[in-house]
């Protein structure tokens, strides 16, 4: 288990290795002086040069990556800036701020939208699934076939526009979506994203009710749920202790990876809804070409979906006792 | 006493097999001799719902390759302004003054607010415009996914090894992330930062983004096909007999692994509309004024509050469309692989 766990981890770490300098190196070959576009609109050469000797873009491309690196541990200076505290991801272009200070107030958004939302579609997915599973055949296993396909060809960014106007403008039964922090008040942060939750959901819904569909019919045709039933078990008792376990591995691998991409940054969503958080940070960084701002939302997305697959990897190993970490 | 009896019952058997089919076939019977594509055509043809969405995808690319002669014969274009030329049809606010967005005999789906232009055939250049993309990426995608899946599952080793993280790499990329960051990486590499980027341009850096992150998902679906293959009795008899790598890779894996690859990319291409749709919505992607399904989402947004109508029609098209391609996807399926569980 411990071995496992070190292992993964330090295949996540040069897997985030590659892919921050992969990104690094290719936003540079973008032929942009990104000293100019740090300068600002009031410049001329000698602070130009300036400029460029604080952001050490005067150095070779692999110094400057080699100080990126540095400055994630153990922070860095810029002369004429200041120093920058220890996870530091540079500095943005636009707003002059730390770049993980703004990716740390942009974090709550991202982080609740996904988790508000992956409340509401495992609860609906797993337990349509489930009642498909179980009444096999009839019109609920129908109804939730052929609702999953319906909702597995929706998008967002047209669901969610329809929804806004018939929910919010037209009935106004759900309030327009905004982000309040929890701490602050925890039911307008339910309210404000109350529909992107839900328009979410009904997305996500879709393949989850179809993977729970499928594995559990799979399992329940097996042969250790015919000799359970033979020993008298009730099929309730089949149902929830034996094959349930086995169907959910598979879920939870695509509720990791689903978990990974929407912390990683939720673009369209965010953008859909007008809600402050990473995806749209990326958006607005890619359209100013904030080089720092880009690379730094990159590399935090990245992490979060390398580490939700190793923490997909140990909750499966909890579920299912058959698979075994070494 | 009894393994004697019993292997020489199983000759007779055999014989008396062999002799009653012989009898039968001379007679023409339509039950056997069919190659598996006739099987698999004859099961597609008796699956309605699959008959059913091939008709309407088929429709949606009818409609995108005729695009040009179907707006001839309504007598409009994409591009010019009718509700700023034609007095009578946006109101002071750039609202169309007809209800339903403007619905009429002249215009089937209205008119677009603000600019006016024709909903009908700008949809109809959406579609063409995205489907040509959605099917160029997919044609690449298939093409680098099977070379470099057949060549990491046959070569083995450290080529193997080497592939194997960089789709492991690949499919660890935030990937619409990567597509909004990329974009402008790649227009840098053809065109100076002030220059106006040509939408044929635009067209081929979307393709090469898309493809750059999606073939790894099938390179590693058919390196686990052939790493299966590979160790079956008819490869091992084709190295043998001297065959070359090149006949192996055609000749003996490929013909196994048409039915994976037709499944994928059938499953692929709608995810590519959806895509490309997505990062024209984000304004990454294909731009206004050039007419495209995602481009018709992004403008409906900016005025869903007071025109819902105008969005309607690109976004219930492309639900339609998805859709139908998906339950294409798994008509094809269950009549290759009839095994094969939903």
């Amino acid at each position: 288990m411990f071995r496992f766990l070190i292992r993964r981890v330090i295949g996540a770490l040069v897997i985030l290795l590659v892919i921050s300098a992969v990104t690094f190196f290719l936003f540079y070959a973008i032929p942009r002086d990104p000293a100019r576009m740090a300068c600002g609109k009031v410049c001329d050469a000698e602070l130009l040069e300036q400029v460029r000797v604080n952001l050490g873009i005067a150095d070779p491309m692999p110094v400057q990556y080699w100080h990126w690196l540095q400055g994630i541990f153990v922070g860095r200076d810029y002369t004429g800036i200041g120093h920058c505290n220890a996870p530091c991801l540079g500095y943005s272009f636009t707003n002059s701020e730390p770049v993980f200070e703004t990716i740390k107030t942009d974090l709550p958004t991202t982080i609740s939208l996904a988790l508000g939302a992956a409340f509401f579609f495992l609860i609906i997915g797993v337990g349509a699934g489930m009642i498909a599973a179980v009444k096999q055949g009839t019109w609920m296993d129908k109804t939730a076939s052929s609702l999953s396909l319906l909702g597995s060809s929706l998008q967002i960014y047209f669901v969610g526009y329809i929804a806004m106007f018939f929910l919010v403008q037209q009935l106004g039964v759900l309030d327009p979506p905004s982000y309040t922090p929890f701490t602050e008040n925890p039911g307008a942060w339910v309210s404000g994203l109350l529909l992107p939750w839900l328009v979410l959901s009904i997305i996500f819904t879709a393949n989850y009710t179809r993977m729970t569909r499928s594995q559990l019919v799979e399992q329940l045709s097996e042969d250790y749920v015919r000799t359970a039933r033979a020993k008298g078990l009730s099929g309730r008792n089949v149902f929830f202790r034996f094959a349930w376990r086995g169907a959910m591995g598979p879920i939870v691998t695509i509720f990791g990876i689903d978990m990974g991409t929407l912390i990683g940054g939720a673009i369209i969503t965010e953008s859909t809804f007008s809600l402050q958080g990473l995806g749209t940070r990326a958006v607005r960084a890619v359209t100013d070409s904030d080089l720092p701002m880009l690379l730094g939302v990159t590399v935090v997305a990245a992490t979060a979906i390398v580490f939700a697959n190793i923490l997909v990897d140990l909750v499966y190993a909890l579920i299912d006792p058959r698979i075994r970490l070494a | 006493m009894t393994p004697p009896t019993a292997s020489a019952a199983a000759p007779l058997e055999v014989t008396d097999e062999s002799a009653e089919k012989s009898t039968t076939s001379p007679a023409p019977n339509p039950s056997e001799s069919r190659s598996p594509g006739q099987l698999a055509w004859r099961r597609f043809k008796r699956d309605r719902t699959g008959v059913i969405s091939a008709c309407i995808v088929i429709f949606f690319f009818v409609i995108a390759l005729c695009a040009p002669l179907i707006s001839a014969l309504y007598g409009k274009d994409p591009y010019t302004q009718y509700g700023q030329e034609i007095p009578g049809l946006l109101n002071d606010a750039g609202f169309p003054i007809k209800a339903n967005g403007g619905i009429d005999g002249d215009f089937w789906f209205g008119v677009e607010p603000a600019m006016g232009r024709d909903v009908f055939t700008f949809l109809i250049y959406g579609i063409r415009t995205s489907l040509l993309i959605a099917t160029a990426t997919t044609v690449l995608v298939t093409l680098i996914g099977v070379i470099v899946g057949i060549t990491a599952g046959y070569l083995g080793g450290r080529t193997d090894f080497l592939i194997g993280r960089v789709i492991d790499v690949l499919l660890s990329f935030p990937s619409t992330l990567f597509f909004i960051a990329f974009m402008p990486v790649v227009y840098g590499l053809f065109v100076a930062p002030d220059e106006e980027i040509p939408t044929s341009l635009r067209a081929t850096c979307l393709i090469l983004v898309l493809t750059a992150f999606g073939w790894a998902s099938i390179a590693r679906l058919l390196r686990g096909q052939v790493l299966a293959l590979r160790e079956r009795e008819f490869v091992e008899a084709a190295k043998v007999t001297g065959a070359s790598p090149a006949r192996i890779i055609f000749k003996e894996l490929l013909p196994n692994l048409w039915t994976p690859i037709l499944i994928q990319s059938t499953l692929m291409l709608p995810a590519f509309v959806t895509a490309e749709a997505g990062l024209a919505f984000l304004g990454v992607g294909i731009i206004d004024p050039t007419p495209d399904w995602g481009v018709m989402i992004q403008r409906g947004a900016t005025f869903y509050t007071d025109d819902i109508t105008f969005m309607i029609f690109p976004g219930v098209s492309m639900i339609i469309f998805v859709l139908a391609f998906n339950l294409l996807g798994d008509s094809v399926r269950d009549a290759l692989d009839p095994k094969s569980k939903r």
